[in-house]
């Protein structure tokens, strides 16, 4: 795979984007000055990066209640993130969606969603629009190893196969849906595996490695828009932290595991990567890390300046104005 | 001007809301031969596969398809063949569709018609005959419709395609054969305004769907006895028209409310809530309520005439309000 420096350092500055932001969005959640639950991204960097790095800004995505990441890496606004987390009226939402339902439309992002596996159906139905529009979008569904229980994601995978859709189904699969261990709900050790019922294209790669990502899902984006169809693309991964917040006290986990999986992180692997390959050298990786942290420092505290929604809009955006 | 069944007038209304707009298209099981009901008929010769999307019998992918299709500027009808099979794509109408403009801030407006198909046909059993137009009235972000003649059909369904929010398009089984003269060229009924279809002095029948018919029955039997009835047909179940049925029960200040759906927690009881908020003063009898007994609608036929709800049973809540 050819990645120019550029490219690379791209890559890098995004994963520690996600990383930073949500490092702090676990903070904040604690701190009770973020409203209701976050799901944290940490880990799993290298999925939403290598794949938005592979996607045309109008292609589409749509993400799950863990959707932080995807929407940074698909060019999402950090200032407009944190603000909708805040609940205030200058978020992604206007402070009526908070971080499960975060979406921006105008980027291709049809949103985070509530309901696991609900993103797939609604995916298909994009990618359905790109195929009747005759435009060449391609649409990616994220969604975690949960989700290929739901009977969504079977009807979904089935139809999308049917059609030919142009899509790219991403299996971020951390090993745990919610509080219980893939291990104990899923009949296949492999989300790939499932492919093959739906006589589609699999993928397996490790969704420790962001070059390993981008370069399977350049492969999967250029085969949905040819027109020959979906792929599953299943990426191994792990959930730093708990399902809601970094440490919710519901599950334990073996903490040998947790940490065999942070030992292969894809923030620091990615930044050896870059360091060998010249890009940069330590005291300049160091300084971007500190640069974005800051700039989260900086949304965090535009976000909590920013004004409540207006009692008004409760009632706001429930219909549509229509003039028939 | 022609005579049409309604089922007729149905095809009529997305044949011509396709060929005036080209973002609409209809996805739903067996389109592709028309449906079952016929109200596809002849579109996918005109239209093509992929105006006239024939899916798999997938509810929840399908309905999936009319979300995201919507969201980026498409106007899917979605049809749900009968009206219990919604339960399987019950997410994407519940928590997807209704729901996505308001939790996105505004983001989305999505344009989506759910038709259907509702309530009791010959012995078509527990799981082919409800009607289950409460659970969407519950939903706010969608619209309901129920129309109860062929000329509603046509009007109601093409103010439905036209209008930018998701509504749920409901027609009762019974009346997909009834004939009316309906206008061959397009026409609006418009959403959200009711119609008295008998005006009457002495009780007024708020009735939906099918049961409008069976008013009708009703007014004229009772007008041989001398109780004069005002039918009022909302047409549209959410939102409702409170205006005009507030105004006939002031008139008359007797109301009985009917409907085909079993009457615990019916849009009837909706309605009887909000007449006596609202007009209790105007009130000469309680407000009553015909609807079907709170079971499953059972096969054996015997059993099916049992709990439909019909004529004789609006007579006899009209009568209990002289007793």
């Amino acid at each position: 795979m050819d990645l120019s420096n550029a490219d690379m350092l791209r890559m890098f500055e995004q994963m520690t984007r996600i990383r930073e932001f949500d490092e702090r969005a676990g903070l904040l959640m604690e701190q009770v000055k973020v409203h209701g639950s976050v799901h944290l991204y940490c880990g799993e960097e290298a999925i939403a990066v290598g794949v938005c790095e592979a996607l045309n800004d109008d292609d589409y995505i749509t993400s799950t209640h863990r959707g932080h990441g995807h929407l940074i890496a698909k060019g999402g606004d950090v200032d407009r993130m944190y603000a909708e987390l805040f609940a205030k009226s200058t978020g992604y939402n206007g402070g009526k969606g908070g971080s499960m339902h975060m979406a921006a439309l105008d980027l291709g992002i049809i949103g985070a969603n509530g309901i696991v596996a609900a993103g797939l159906p609604i995916g298909l139905g994009v990618a359905f629009a790109s195929q009747y529009q005759g435009n060449d979008r391609v649409t990616v569904c994220f969604f975690g190893d949960g989700a290929t229980n739901e009977g969504a994601f079977h009807e979904a995978m089935n139809m999308a196969a049917i059609l030919k859709a142009p899509m790219v189904f991403v299996c971020e699969n951390n090993g745990y849906g919610e509080w219980s261990s893939a291990a104990s709900t899923t009949s296949v050790a492999d989300i790939v595996d499932r492919a093959a019922s739906y006589g589609i294209a699999g993928a397996m790669v490790d969704g420790m490695d962001v070059a390993a990502v981008h370069e399977a899902s350049i492969a999967a984006v250029a085969r949905a828009r040819s027109g020959a169809g979906p792929t599953l693309l299943e990426c191994k991964t792990y959930r730093y932290y708990d399902h809601v917040g970094r440490d919710f006290g519901v599950l334990e986990r073996d903490p040998d595991e947790i940490a065999r999986w942070r030992a292969r992180d894809p923030i620091k692997h990615w930044r050896e990567v870059l360091i060998a390959h010249g890009v940069f050298d330590d005291n300049t990786a160091d300084t971007i890390t500190a640069s974005i942290g800051a700039d989260m420092e900086r949304a965090i505290a535009k976000a909590e300046q920013a004004p409540d929604p207006h009692p008004d809009a409760l009632y706001e955006d429930v219909y549509s104005e229509s003039k028939v | 001007m022609t005579n049409k069944t309604m089922t007729a007038a149905i095809n009529e209304a997305i044949d011509q809301e396709m060929s005036r707009d080209d973002k609409v298209f209809v996805a739903g099981e067996d389109v592709r031969v028309g449906g079952p009901f016929g109200t596809e008929a002849g579109l996918h010769a005109k239209y093509g596969d992929k105006r006239i999307l024939n899916t798999a019998i997938s509810e929840l992918a399908l309905t999936g398809i009319g979300v995201g299709a919507a969201a980026v500027g498409l106007r899917p009808i979605i049809e749900i063949m009968i009206m219990d099979f919604v339960a399987v794509g019950m997410d994407q109408i519940v928590n997807q569709m209704a729901k996505m403009k308001y939790m996105l801030g505004g983001q989305a407006t999505l344009p989506i018609v759910v038709t259907t198909h509702a309530g009791i046909d010959s012995s078509s059993a527990a799981q082919h005959s409800g009607s289950l137009e409460a659970w969407f009235c519950h939903v706010p972000g969608l619209k309901v419709v129920m129309p109860s003649n062929a000329y509603d059909a046509k009007g109601l369904l093409t103010a439905s395609i036209r209008d930018d929010n998701p509504v749920i398009f409901i027609s009762n089984k019974r009346c997909m054969a009834s004939m009316m003269e309906v206008p061959d060229e397009s026409y609006v009924v418009p959403l959200g305004v009711a119609e008295v279809k008998r005006s009457g002095s002495d009780v007024t029948v708020v009735a939906l769907g099918r049961l409008v018919v069976d008013a009708l029955t009703a007014a004229d039997e009772l007008a041989k006895e001398g109780i004069s009835l005002e039918v009022v047909d909302p047409r549209t179940l959410s939102p409702m028209d409170m205006t005009t049925i507030l105004a006939s029960v002031k008139k008359t200040s007797r109301a009985v409310v009917a409907h085909e759906a079993v009457r615990n927690c019916g849009v009837g009881a909706e309605i009887a809530a909000t007449i006596a908020d609202e007009a209790f003063d105007f009130l000469d009898a309680p407000v009553k309520r015909v609807g079907a007994p709170f079971t499953p609608v059972p096969f054996a036929p015997a059993l099916e005439k049992e709990y439909l709800p019909g004529a004789q049973e609006i007579i006899d809540a009209v009568r209990s309000l002289y007793s």
